[in-house]
């Protein structure tokens, strides 16, 4: 087990590298007009162009310009042009707003999803599990961009229940908080919640026909006992990768649309923000800083998979 | 008949020293091979035209490798294997293809091995297709012929095989592998899972295309019974060796190595004042 | 041997409701299991034997499934017992050991994990250190060495045969007085099956079970068993004690059986004798014996299922489910001076 952490961390440093020469070369190499300038952003004066092509070094050789990219990007030193604001800051101020939206709603669309999974599983053929998934498909098959401005129209404007959109610091005001998120929450909620139901439920009905099933009915296992203790134990190993593969892409900030749509200001809106301006710094730090959540929270989810699975800690010679 | 040269001993297939070895990785950050499985660890053997060389062996004795790694399904680590003279290790894939017409497998699982989406028509004349050597009605003709030889009705041709019992299925099985008139047919447990009384409607098949066709089997299992009633000579395999070969009565009347001897004393005899005996005079 | 039956079972049927229309799996199966003895239940793929088997510990119960007949285990009714009772029995009064050690075991678990489990969920007292204790002694009994560290290994680090053990000896655990044993054997090599024979047939002494092996495998059958029941598409079709059936078999399908074993200790035939076709389709029986179509030795009265009865004045405890004479039996079953079903030189058609 411990060599299995060793190496999954050291691969996940391996995968951060490879990602940030990947990132540098993508936004400093590739496209033809001068980096600099591009750097600079729409609305550059040509004094301002100058200053970022010493700054950065764009005449030296690439390894170089690698470096130093790399070295501004750990010192906080990645400014954005306008307004001239380091990159690194905006995100820190980002992280609450979108960590509240990612950890509310992942708990939301956790927690049901695996209950109306588990419960159509148990009841597969009947009634509840053909209208579960029925709203399972109806969840999927709803976009984001449609769904949100429908529950903002009727129930923020019209029925004026829920706040219409911005975001509250959860030490500033807890209740207001929570009522500027529960809408954001369920909208980006709903989807995951179809999607992992119906993979919960596909999974038990495989492993419910497994013959160590049929074992522990035959040790005189109560059902309760058998359904979970087997059953969903090992029903929930595939939804774990799953998970964490979903979370560590909303942290970071693939809800974009969302955190857009209700006006919260989040990463994901920084990131919109920066791609209308065109500004490529800010870009650059957010695809780094989603990076590491997304390889970082695999690598986690990597190792609680082969705590689960103990047949995966063996690797080549289990037999 | 083919060029000959080097084939001293005039068998169809030869066998020098196979060895197969998997390597076993360890370490913390990057695997290292710290040691080998030697699931086949230098066996020689081989097969006279239109005899029967039974292969029998416990799980885990290297038998299903050395099959594959005689068809070059799997490239072997060193030895040699001559098919009608011809050394057949370290050829490329281009180069065995050709050779591939001579040699074919019957695998053990009839659920497994056909492809649950094509008709048994299509399966059983595959190879003829991807060899080139027939099409069109010809390949229909020549297929339907097949299902024919195997005891299966023409008529069946435009089946699929969840439509067929495990017994029937193996039938297809064996007449894709002599689709291509093959002189050597590879067995790999072709009856192991199959209820008791079909296994000797397949085993009388086999004998019965052998005695038509010419055929020369390597049949392999676990099941001496079987083994023995089928082969001309046999070879006891463990651990990646071959501990004992011989005609089929003299290994099975008169073992001379020690796991052999095991092998015999488990098989349980149908015979219960027989088996009384036996554990009477054991105790 | 105590002479009153331990487990009796009376005319049960067990059918699933499929999209074919109703199959009968079981079609009026009745034995007994005396303490002490091993009873075979012989027979091939969709022979019933296996539903029989679980229907008795109630595997079998669902919406889809008719189960009709009496399973009495020390007088007590299980065919209608409620769920809270069956779960009772299964494992305190019947223990059950199943084919396929591998997928039998959950993987997730160590296995005297899984053992403590069973253990726990029948005696909530015991303390897990307690059942630990238990479980390690359980397996020095079985035969697994290194018990004591083994406890602990998870089931793919085990050797088909001492899973297998393993699963004999969680069956056994809370010792019930009842153990059935469905094609332990099959998946293990030849060598291996041989110790767990031995050790089934030495705890079925010890313990005085009353025992039940389900095989396919006749040599087996005559390593273990004292009475065997042969079953073919869901029915008893001969039943009698190791001796009559392997030396005096009144039944075609029973010949059959017999004739196409291999037999290391016989020069080999020139043909293996066969049984003609394959077993049927439940959902498309003949009518009358269900063997007809691959009987050679079918006749006028066959359409007409006759019961299973003892057919020998000598023999109480023999009967079969065949309209021949005893005499003419013994003839026909005499193929090139043994046992066994069709001539040979028979076109094996399939």
């Amino acid at each position: 087990m411990l060599r299995f952490i060793v190496r999954r961390l050291f691969g996940m440093v391996l995968v951060l590298f490879v990602v940030s020469v990947i990132v540098f070369l993508i936004f400093n190499v590739i496209p033809n007009s001068p980096p600099a300038q591009r750097l600079a952003g729409k609305n550059a004066t040509p004094t301002l162009v100058k200053g970022i092509e010493e700054e950065w070094g764009f005449d030296e050789p690439l390894p170089k310009q690698y470096l130093t990219m790399m070295k501004k990007v750990f010192n906080g030193e990645l400014i954005q042009y306008s307004p001239r604001v380091p990159v690194g800051d905006r995100i820190k101020e980002g992280i609450p707003a979108t960590l509240s939206l990612s950890i509310g709603a992942g708990i939301i669309w956790l927690a049901f999803g695996l209950l109306l999974g588990y419960l159509a599983a148990i009841r597969a053929g009947g009634w509840l599990d053909r209208t579960l998934t029925g709203l399972a498909v109806a969840g999927i098959s709803i976009p984001v961009f449609l769904l949100a401005p429908v529950l903002i129209y009727f129930l923020t404007y019209k029925l004026e229940i829920f706040p219409n959109g911005g975001y509250v610091g959860l030490t500033e005001d807890p209740w207001e908080w929570l009522q500027h998120m529960i809408l954001p929450w369920f909208t980006l909620a709903v989807l995951s919640i179809g999607f992992y139901s119906r993979v919960l439920r596909s999974n038990m009905l495989d492993v419910m026909n497994e013959d160590y099933v049929r074992t522990a009915r035959a040790k005189g296992l109560s059902e309760r006992k058998v359904m979970t203790r087997h059953v969903l134990r090992n029903s929930l190993i595939p939804i774990t990768t799953l998970f964490g593969l979903d979370f560590g892409a909303t942290i970071a900030g693939t809800a974009i649309i969302t955190e857009v749509l209700f006006n919260i200001e989040g990463i994901g809106l920084y990131a919109a923000e920066s791609i209308g301006k065109l500004e490529l710094p800010p870009i650059m730090g957010i695809t780094l800083y989603g990076a590491f959540f997304v390889v970082f929270i695999n690598a986690l989810v990597d190792i609680a998979y082969a705590y689960l699975d103990p047949r995966v800690r063996l690797g080549s010679t289990a037999r | 008949m083919s060029n000959d040269g080097g084939n001293r001993t005039g068998a169809l297939l030869e066998v020098t020293d196979l060895v197969k070895h998997f390597p076993v990785k360890r370490g913390i950050l990057i695997d290292r091979e710290v040691d080998q499985v030697r699931a086949v660890d230098g066996i020689s053997f081989n097969v006279q035209r239109g005899e029967t060389l039974g292969l029998v062996g416990e799980s885990g004795s290297g038998k299903s490798t050395a099959c594959r790694t005689v068809l070059q399904l799997i490239k072997p680590s060193s030895g040699s294997i001559k098919f009608e003279g011809r050394e057949l290790a370290g050829l490329g894939r281009r180069a065995m293809r050709p050779l591939r017409r001579e040699m074919q497998m019957i695998f053990q699982d009839p659920y497994a091995s056909l492809n649950p989406r094509k008709r048994i028509g299509q399966i059983v004349g595959d190879p003829l297709k991807l060899q080139g050597v027939a099409k069109g009605s010809d390949l229909q003709r020549q297929v339907q012929e097949l299902l024919e030889r195997v005891g299966l009705a023409s008529e069946h041709y435009d089946r699929f095989p969840h439509e067929f019992s495990g017994g029937q299925r193996q039938r297809i099985g064996i007449a894709r592998a002599l689709a291509l008139k093959p002189k050597l047919v590879i067995c790999d447990e072709p009856v192991s899972a199959l209820d008791v009384s079909i296994q000797a409607q397949i085993v009388n098949l086999l004998d019965d295309l052998q005695d038509e066709l010419g055929l020369a089997y390597l049949f392999v299992a676990h099941d001496i019974g079987v083994v023995r009633h089928i082969s001309d000579r046999i070879a006891v395999m463990h651990d990646g060796k071959i501990v004992e070969q011989g005609t089929a009565d003299q290994v099975c009347e008169k073992p001379q190595d020690d796991y052999t001897k095991k092998l015999l004393a488990a098989v349980p005899i149908p015979d219960p004042r027989e088996s009384r005996e036996r554990r009477e005079t054991k105790v | 041997m105590s002479s009153a039956p331990l487990l009796s079972v009376r005319d049960l049927r067990v059918g699933f409701a499929t999209e074919g229309g109703l199959l009968q799996a079981v079609d009026g199966v009745s034995f007994d299991v005396r303490p002490g003895e091993v009873l075979a239940i012989v027979g091939e793929s969709g022979s019933g034997k296996s539903v029989t088997a679980q229907t008795i510990i109630g595997l079998t119960r669902s919406k889809n499934s008719q189960i009709e007949g009496s399973v009495k285990l020390d007088g007590e009714e299980l065919i209608e017992a409620d769920d809270a009772t069956m779960r009772r029995l299964r494992g305190e009064k019947i223990g059950m050991v199943f084919q396929d050690p591998m997928s039998s075991f959950n993987p997730v678990y160590r296995l005297g994990a899984q053992i403590v489990e069973a253990i726990r969920a029948h005696q909530e007292d015991v303390g897990k250190k307690q059942a630990r204790q238990r479980v390690v002694e359980l397996f020095e009994s079985v035969g697994i060495p290194d018990a004591a560290r083994r406890v602990d290994s998870y089931p793919h680090e085990f050797s088909g045969g001492m899973r297998q053990r393993a699963m004999i000896a969680m069956a056994l655990a809370l010792e019930p007085e009842v153990l059935i044993a469905d094609e332990p054997t099959t998946a293990l090599d030849v060598t291996i099956q041989a110790q767990i024979l031995s050790l089934l047939e030495n705890l079925n002494r010890e313990r005085g079970l009353a025992t039940i092996l389900i095989t396919h495998d006749l040599g087996v059958v005559a390593e273990v068993a004292d009475r065997v029941l042969v079953m073919y598409a869901g029915r008893v079709v001969e039943e009698g004690t190791l001796d009559e059936i392997f030396y005096d078999p009144q039944h075609p399908y029973t010949w059959g059986l017999m004739g196409s074993l291999t037999r290391l200790d016989r020069p080999r035939p020139h043909r293996l004798p066969q049984i003609a076709g394959s077993p049927p389709s439940l959902l498309d029986l003949p009518q009358g014996c269900p063997f007809r179509p691959r009987c050679p030795h079918e006749f006028s009265k066959c359409p007409d299922y006759p019961g299973l009865e003892a057919r020998l004045p000598e023999a109480p405890g023999h009967r079969d489910r065949c309209w021949l004479t005893p005499e003419q039996k013994r003839q026909k079953r005499q193929v090139e001076g043994q046992i066994g079903l069709e001539a040979p030189g028979e076109v094996s058609r399939g």
